[in-house]
């Protein structure tokens, strides 16, 4: 299990929050109870197994949703 | 081509919006309807284009968002072909969002100034010897830095060459510049003022007391209080159920027109988004003030707060006993307190500090001979004179006359709380000082503006006697104030209050000894002098240790409740007065219907925005 952190562009509805919250929840690989979207800090930080998923992909998803995702970070 | 559409929301907006103004231009003056109605039609469809865009994402993942009401109203007004509320509403829905991320960005300006002050890149010493910048991200602990005038502290570490003076506001909240010489401490994120300094790297990357500080502050913004989850959970369904009901209206009724007005009605904007503006604001005038307040349930408890417990020693007094009386006896005096001074320096007893600060510049000889006697002072020779320092046990031991005089002075010393201590020069008495814990300057006057801002009880506990603590307590004016009490018996005082009296108890401590109050009080104040523990278990910290800010903690903390009441009060207001005139009116539309939804939205960011301004008068 790896712990990331994106920064994503400044969200400004909680609907946007509520909606990545549930697509990334949705990805295999991802540890659905750490997933924390931060509404305004616009940070989105979770635990996901390296094995299944990429932060590449995950950052993907997001991108999909139409966030952008300036920044993440893997530890 | 989705991505480019989002991208470009605002040129949309900005479009749809001159093409709204062409139409209604042609149809006063040119009296043309068939380019107003053209045009409207046009600025509905490229500004409905991004909404039913996010409408569709969102449904993807099974979210029913506002965006999918607004789309769903927009295509019901083509229906009827009333392209006029087609074309304004998604213009005033694009414009609001616009305004929304503008306001909403100043909201979070404070926090985020803060964050950007994270250093970025790092003069490192590399295996040649010369400093090369790298990024901060490469700089290891042990690692020797440069800091030239002007750029930021990369990393927590200690000053090995060079002095300067830092400008430390990122941790402290205080500007005024701090001076630094070989040995002092540096922290990440402050600002070399001026000079230059060589520093080793303690703690780098997201173990410094700067990461720690933006880590907490920006879980703070987002951590929801009981109300917060109830308006999530709420909005979560709201918006179905709107969706739902305006189907049911138009299936009973069959007046498409209805149907989509309740649709727009509907968007659940202010509310969703008014608390946590102001709680953002209010988090983030803190941050900038020198004040982390932890999540909005802290704001509400602090808010109602009835009774602050303060720990005496490191919270009200400075933790650091000074010369609080003194008298002389005999003659020589000058050269007694030379001599007593020589023995002083000698020592490490912060009780010696003290005295050796009040006996200021002396002229130091060489001690010759040093005996400590445990538990009541030392006994020197110096320039061949025998030096007894210590306290009535020691002078005793020396065989020390006291006469009445001396006796009646150590009397009066005590009685005012102080702790004796007496020097002998080959045993004379010659000096008695009274050395007391001093009340840290200006707490009288912020304890007395925390009683008007509505605090009742005022307690102090202390480990100290009943005799000192009672004496500071007159002095600042207490409500109560408790002696002889251990950690454990502070904790359970804090417990009883709570549990028997059912009062809301803040309690403000060093987080030395008192965390198991810290813990057991509804709001844990720590005087966080940089400690991790206490910035770790508090609710609130006053950073630097500084006391003053506590007045203002609480002020905001008030001031930011207040907003969010407010804020529900505007948000739930505007939905009723749309739907009692919905119902009971006739002018009611799905374009006035916006205007008022986006203006309430943006009525409570704005009320939020009033909070970064806060100031404790």
């Amino acid at each position: 299990m790896k712990k990331a952190t994106l920064q994503l562009e400044t969200l400004t509805c909680p609907s946007c929050a509520q909606k990545i919250e549930k697509a990334v929840k949705a990805l295999a690989g991802v540890e659905q109870e750490s997933v924390s979207v931060l509404f305004n800090a616009s940070k989105v930080k979770l635990n996901f197994d390296e094995e299944k998923i990429s932060i590449a992909q995950i950052a993907e998803a997001i991108t999909a949703l139409g966030y952008e995702v300036q920044k993440s970070q893997v530890k | 081509m989705q991505r480019l559409i989002l991208r470009s929301k605002n040129k949309i907006a900005l479009v749809s919006g001159l093409l709204l103004a062409v139409g209604f231009l042609s149809e006063w003056m040119l009296d043309q309807a068939a380019i107003f109605e053209g045009a409207l039609i046009i600025a509905a469809l490229f500004g409905v284009a991004p909404i039913a865009i996010q409408a569709y994402q969102a449904l993807k993942v099974i979210v029913v968002s506002i965006d999918l009401l607004v789309t769903i109203a927009v295509i019901g007004a083509f229906f009827i072909q009333n392209y006029e509320e087609a074309a304004i509403v998604t213009f005033l829905f694009l414009f609001g969002a616009y305004l929304e991320q503008r306001t909403l960005n100043k909201t979070r300006s404070a926090i985020k100034e803060l964050t950007e002050m994270a250093p970025e890149s790092a003069l490192k010493r590399m295996e040649n010897g010369e400093f090369a910048e790298v990024a901060v991200e490469e700089v290891d602990v042990g690692d020797v830095l440069l800091v030239k005038t002007g750029s930021k502290v990369p990393v927590d570490g200690r000053v090995i060459a060079g002095e300067g003076s830092i400008n430390e506001a990122s941790i402290t909240g205080e500007s005024f510049p701090v001076a630094k010489e070989k040995g002092s401490k540096v922290y990440a994120g402050t600002i070399l003022d001026n000079g230059t300094l060589q520093i080793v790297a303690d703690r780098v990357g997201e173990d410094t007391t700067f990461a720690k500080i933006i880590e907490l502050v920006e879980e703070a913004q987002d951590a929801k209080s009981a109300a917060e989850r109830f308006i999530d959970r709420f909005a979560k369904y709201y918006t179905p159920v709107v969706l739902v009901l305006a189907v049911l209206v138009w299936l009973f009724s069959r007046r498409l027109e209805l149907a989509i007005t309740i649709l727009v009605l509907g968007c659940p904007g202010a509310l969703v988004i008014g608390v946590p503006v102001s709680h953002v604001a209010g988090i983030g005038n803190g941050a900038k003030h020198g004040v982390l307040l932890k999540g909005s349930e802290v704001i509400s408890d602090f808010s109602r707060v009835e009774t602050i417990v303060f720990d005496k020693t490191g919270t009200l007094t400075a933790g650091r006993p000074a010369v609080a009386e003194k008298e002389y006896y005999g003659e020589n005096i000058e050269e007694a307190l030379a001599l007593l001074a020589s023995v002083e320096r000698e020592s490490d007893h912060p009780l010696a500090k003290a005295v050796l600060a009040a006996l200021g510049p002396a002229k130091f000889a060489t001690v010759e001979e040093t005996e400590v006697v445990k538990g009541a002072g030392i006994v020197a020779r110096v320039k061949g004179r025998r030096v007894a320092v210590g306290n009535r046990a020691l002078m005793e031991r020396e065989k020390v006359e006291l006469d009445e005089k001396a006796r009646a002075d150590m009397e009066r010393f005590e009685k005012n709380g102080n702790s004796l201590v007496l020097a002998a020069v080959d045993g004379e008495l010659k000096l008695l000082l009274g050395v007391r814990d001093q009340i840290r300057p200006g707490v009288k006057e912020d304890l007395r503006r925390l009683k008007i801002l509505g605090v009742k009880n005022l307690v102090m506990l202390s480990g100290d006697n009943q005799g000192t603590v009672d004496l500071v307590s007159r002095e600042l004016g207490l409500t109560e104030a408790h002696g002889n009490m251990l950690p454990e018996d502070k904790a359970a005082y804090i417990k009883r209050l709570i549990e028997e009296e059912g009062q809301i108890v803040a309690f403000v401590g060093d987080g030395v000894n008192d965390s198991p109050s810290l813990a057991f009080a509804n709001i844990g104040i720590a005087m966080g002098g940089g400690t991790d523990v206490a910035i770790e278990t508090s609710d609130v910290v006053l950073m630097n240790s500084d006391f003053s800010r506590l007045p203002h903690a609480l002020g905001l903390a008030k001031a930011t409740a207040r907003n969010m009441k407010e804020n529900i009060v505007i948000a739930v207001g505007v939905v009723l007065v749309l739907l009692a005139s919905l119902l009971f009116s006739d002018w009611m539309n799905m374009s006035i219907g916006m205007l008022v939804h986006e203006g309430s939205i943006l009525a409570v960011i704005l009320n939020g925005m009033r909070l970064l301004r806060y100031k404790l008068r």
